[in-house]
């Protein structure tokens, strides 16, 4: 899987209410990297996944997964969307909201085996959760449905993963195991593009980023990419460069 | 059986299938669709009418079905144009309701359609027109359509249960899973078209909207678990039926105006006392436990 090109887009664009919010976007994903996708608002992050992933019409421009079509790919792809996108009163539990992320392999008209469920419950174990599996999901706090929507995400067993905002709203113990899992998904060869909003931790979390306004800014390694005038560029000047030149850190995630 | 019975069943079987439905619709946050399309299978009524001269349960299946979904694609298209949701949904089904009240005024006018009958139902009337079943024998035609549609719908949604719970939860995970979110909307639309022209008779167009939300949402408010709440929706369904029944009785008014109160009373109880959501229990229980 590593080094072999799991994503490439050429010449994508895209409109949202009649304005053009994407366009020449084009960029190669390797396989076994994880990518920060960084942008301000309004940049197009959510935008540019939903493309991708044919739940928002594109007008121009080729995708292809795994050298195939989307649809021939789709199994290999999980998507976690923003927490913000489902109504957390509905009347479900944590487990059931993993097992979710398995309505894919389980099939049409069959129920969920035992196989399915002790399936889900390890991913809900992996991400610290196995407690709260029969707690009614709006019982959950902000960090704890974050991790039940990451345990969804890794029961589907994908090659290639795209989260919208994993980070947004938790706290920092959640902040921590979402990270680990991430790059243990890396270390097994998966390809993770996460969408982010904090330019603090960009330098520890990714080892690729994707600057994002409109269309790509610039892409690839970080430390490479990640620099004070492509921020500034993709950000249009109106961020103050709050980060010391050189610092010593301790890293929130080892 | 009795017309007492016969009216009890028929007002039963309005309870079951718009319960079933009606869970759907609140989880889905369309409550409002079903308004629409409760005055709009007024048109395909009066269309199935003009096509086949008569007053027959499938061709007034089929007539609403057309219109539901017309209803439906309309809504969804004027809201792919940017006009708000609501906005589309208000203008689209007065329209087509407006259309449906002139053609009955101009070219349907007599005995066997008017907008008084569509809008309120007569239940009183339902066990005098009935038909011959193999078996069973004679059935009140209303009857038979709702047993009819009340099978369909359990089977579809039984069948696709875990689909209807992920595309209602998260329709952009079932898109990227490869279930036809789409195509699962418009299905969806056509259950509560057949739903809401089999109930027509019974209930009427206004009524049927009382069927189809309010012992959904009374159900919301008991449970934490979508099975539960479909249950406790048919069976609130059923009880606001029979509860409705003995106030007509009791007060010598409308049936279906008493259903529809005794739906509304059983959401006041539910919203009061239910130990999960009421606002009893917030009093009681101030905070979340987390």
């Amino acid at each position: 899987m590593e080094d072999e090109v799991v994503l490439s887009v050429e010449n994508l664009s895209a409109s949202y209410r009649k304005n053009i919010v994407l366009h020449d976007i084009q960029f190669n994903v390797r396989g076994g990297t994880l990518i920060g996708i960084v942008g301000p608002n309004g940049a197009g992050k959510s935008t540019l996944i939903k493309t991708l992933l044919e739940m928002h019409p594109r007008l121009t421009g080729s995708v292809q997964f795994f050298g195939t079509s989307f649809k021939k790919a789709k199994k290999k792809i999980g998507y976690v969307p923003q927490r913000g996108s489902v109504d957390w009163d509905f009347p479900t539990n944590a487990l059931d909201v993993v097992m979710m992320g398995l309505y894919g392999q389980i099939g049409w008209l069959k129920r969920p085996s035992r196989k399915h469920k002790r399936k889900a419950c390890e991913a809900l174990e992996k991400m610290g959760m196995e407690a709260y599996a029969d707690r009614q999901i709006s019982q959950l706090s902000g960090g704890q449905q974050q991790r039940v929507f990451l345990a969804r995400a890794l029961v589907q067993e994908a090659d290639l993963y795209f989260m919208d905002e994993p980070l947004a709203g938790v706290d920092a113990q959640t902040e921590r195991a979402i990270m680990q899992t991430l790059k243990e998904l890396k270390t097994n060869g998966k390809t993770v593009l996460v969408v982010h909003h904090d330019l603090q931790t960009v330098e520890d979390y990714f080892d690729h980023v994707l600057l994002l306004n409109r269309t790509v800014i610039d892409y690839g390694p970080t430390a490479r990419v990640f620099t004070k005038e492509n921020i500034s560029k993709t950000y249009g000047g109106q961020l103050r460069w709050m980060k010391e030149e050189s610092r010593h850190v301790v890293h929130s995630v080892e | 059986m009795s017309y007492a019975a016969w009216i009890i069943l028929t007002a039963s079987l309005v309870g079951l299938s718009c319960g079933l439905i009606g869970v759907f619709l609140i989880l889905r946050k369309m409550a409002m669709m079903s308004d629409a399309i409760s005055h709009t299978v007024l048109l395909g009524i009066v269309c199935a009418y003009l096509v086949t001269k008569e007053v027959s349960g499938p061709a007034m299946l089929v007539g609403a079905i057309l219109a539901g979904l017309l209803t439906a694609f309309l809504v969804q298209w004027l809201h792919s144009l940017d006009i708000q949701q609501e906005a589309s949904i208000g203008i689209v089904f007065t329209t087509l309701f407006a259309i449906g009240v002139i053609l009955i005024a101009t070219s349907v006018g007599n005995a066997h359609l008017d907008v008084q009958h569509a809008l309120m139902g007569e239940i009183t009337f339902i066990p005098w027109n009935t038909t011959v079943l193999p078996l069973i024998g004679s059935v009140p035609k209303a009857t038979v359509l709702l047993a009819f549609v009340f099978v369909v719908a359990l089977i579809v949604i039984i069948a696709f249960y875990k689909e209807w719970k992920l595309t209602s939860f998260d329709p952009a995970l079932a898109a990227s899973l490869g279930i036809p979110v789409l195509f699962m909307h418009y299905v969806f639309m056509t259950l509560v078209s057949i739903t809401t022209v089999a109930s027509f008779d019974a209930v009427g167009a206004i009524m049927v909207v009382a069927m189809l939300i309010t012992p959904a949402s009374s159900a919301y408010l008991w449970t934490d678990r979508l099975s539960v709440m479909l249950l406790l929706s048919c069976a609130f369904g059923v009880i606001s039926a029979v509860i409705g029944y003995f106030i007509a009785l009791w007060l010598d008014t409308s049936i279906s105006g008493s259903m529809a109160f005794a739906t509304g009373i059983l959401f006041l109880i539910s919203f009061i006392f239910s130990p999960k959501h009421g606002i009893l229990a917030k009093y009681v229980r101030p905070t979340k436990a987390y």
